[in-house]
């Protein structure tokens, strides 16, 4: 990475506020004043307890939602509406169920208006990169969990977007898939040099992957901490100093975590 | 499995046979009078009278074939199956993109809902005085009747389909860059057949409905027309004859649309 690169991030968020007017809760402070820079090629997780703003982030930055005042720039212009430069990975798959797995990843691609050599070629070449070719025929029911999660990387992957969203993308899945995942999310983050935020409640997940790691505070969503991961990948979750920052990190978001169950019990005890 | 399913044919027929069995040797007995209900073989006899040529074969009318379908059960269901499948495809014809309107754009919902809403509840039957004022007798009303009993089922499943698409696969696929009628054609409307499809076979089931109805007040032959007629001369037989073949005609047409409806939901 060169060092213009570094200089001009590629997310730069600043000041972000999201208040929504929810029925039952009144009025909902989700996000409060956020700043974060994400630097090209980064990976970052956000991660806290739910109801810590941290797909409200996410989904800001999609631009699925945008904030309610401050601002969110990707590539230097300003977030307004979802794009194809900013891909999401969504935690419930949200794969196309009436489209094959060739069809669906080529979905993003065809509404580029990429011609029918270059879709194949493209696809092809994803599926294979995904282990997913003897597949690629199938529809997304007649998968497991996991490989439908592939099938969506294989999607947004396709689109060649600069920034991937992954919005709890392993969340679903059992421990063994994850790490599967996990191993073969890396290999694609350094082969492709994509700029990565990723939401995730997950402690281990987050230091296993992350550059960087954004704490969350519970509503309204602040950030507490920001901490490197110094180590070198492949991370081994057993080592001493992974066990360390696993156990500081755990004491942090669990301290948000008792502020999120007290939250949620304070209403009862009124009653 | 072969077995399996063999053994469940055994007892998905004994209740029937058992009945029918019952009933025919109480006919036998003469307890009950064959005009009220006639046995189960009188029935049967009739409707083979009923389905097959009338007149023997006579290579000066025509070939074997055409002498083959010359009977007037399928005459009758011909005749009922063009009425069912017209009336069907004019309502579903409008509904469909009267939902898909509806089911996307809230200005228009908010407009033509009132207006359907209190449209929705009269029966199609009540709407046969009407049918016959302005459509005269014959197929006409017929359609009009068809059309309306299948309009509604159709129009509402598609808005409801169209309103209730989850809201990932939108997401998704404008993340995609997907928007305006592409987003329409190639997200929204798959991801609302199953309702859509749904709507078509309850439409289609509410028009089948309609369609007897309609052949007992306008028209002079069809399945409907022909049960009775066959009232009018205390032919309880062919009364029976007649409706078994409605069902049969009414359960070909849903298992195509069912087998329809799998090919699109793969």
């Amino acid at each position: 990475m060169s060092a213009s690169d570094a200089a001009r991030p590629e997310i730069v968020i600043r000041g972000v506020t999201k208040v929504f007017e929810a029925e039952a809760l009144g009025t909902v402070v989700a996000l409060n004043g956020i700043d974060l820079d994400v630097a090209k090629g980064e990976f970052v997780c956000l991660l806290g307890p739910s109801g810590c703003g941290k797909s409200t982030l996410l989904n800001a930055v999609a631009g699925f939602s945008l904030p309610t005042s401050g601002s969110i720039r990707t590539n230097d212009v300003e977030v307004t509406a979802p794009g194809p430069d900013r891909a999401m990975v969504f935690q419930e798959y949200a794969l196309f169920p009436w489209m094959t797995v060739a069809k669906n990843v080529a979905f993003g691609l065809e509404m580029k208006g990429a011609s029918k050599a270059e879709i194949k070629e493209k696809v092809d070449g994803l599926l294979a990169t995904l282990h997913l070719t003897e597949f690629r025929d199938r529809f997304p029911k007649d998968l497991s969990g996991g490989m439908r999660q592939r099938v969506a990387i294989a999607r947004v992957l396709a689109i060649d977007s600069p920034v991937l969203l992954m919005d709890e993308p392993f969340g679903a899945l059992d421990a063994l898939t994850r790490r599967n995942l996990q191993d073969e999310l890396l290999r694609i983050w350094s082969e492709w040099r994509k700029t990565i935020l990723f939401v995730t409640h997950g402690i281990e997940e987050s230091i296993y992957l992350a550059d960087r790691i954004v704490v969350m505070t519970y509503r309204p969503g602040r950030v507490k901490k920001i901490v490197e991961v110094g180590m070198p990948r492949l991370r081994d979750v057993s080592s001493p100093e992974f066990n360390t920052l696993k156990r500081e990190l755990t004491e942090m978001v669990m301290e948000e975590q008792r502020r999120h169950a007290e939250a949620e019990t304070r209403p009862a005890m009124a009653d | 499995m072969a077995k399996k399913s063999g053994g469940s044919v055994v007892w998905s027929l004994a209740v029937p046979v058992a009945l029918l069995a019952i009933w025919e040797g109480l006919s036998r007995a003469g307890v009950i009078n064959p005009m009220i209900l006639p046995s189960p073989s009188a029935v049967f006899l009739r409707w083979i009278a009923y389905a097959k040529p009338m007149m023997p074969f006579d290579p000066v009318e025509g070939t074997y074939v055409a002498w083959l379908f010359s009977g007037e059960l399928l005459h009758d269901a011909a005749a009922s199956l063009y009425r069912v499948v017209m009336g069907f495809l004019i309502g579903a014809g409008l509904a469909l993109p009267i939902g898909l309107l509806m089911g996307t754009s809230e200005t228009v919902y908010r407009l033509i809902n009132p207006l359907l809403q209190i449209l929705r509840p009269i029966p199609p039957i009540a709407y046969i005085p009407l049918a016959i004022l302005w459509f005269g007798l014959g197929n006409p009303p017929a359609f009009f009747l068809i059309s309306l009993g299948a309009f509604f089922p159709v129009l509402m499943n598609t808005i409801g389909g169209v309103r209730t698409v989850d809201a990932i696969y939108v997401r998704a696929a404008r993340n995609l860059g997907a928007s305006g009628a592409t987003l329409f054609w190639r997200v929204i409307l798959p991801a609302a057949t199953p309702h859509i499809m749904t709507g078509l076979r309850v439409g289609f089931g509410v028009a089948f409905i309609v369609l007897i109805v309609a052949e007992m007040i306008a028209v002079n032959n069809g399945l409907g027309y022909r049960i009775l007629e066959a009232r009018e001369f205390f032919w309880s037989d062919k009364i029976i004859a007649g409706m078994i073949s409605i069902g049969l005609l009414g359960l070909a047409i849903d298992t195509g649309l069912s087998r329809l409806s799998d090919h699109l939901l793969r």
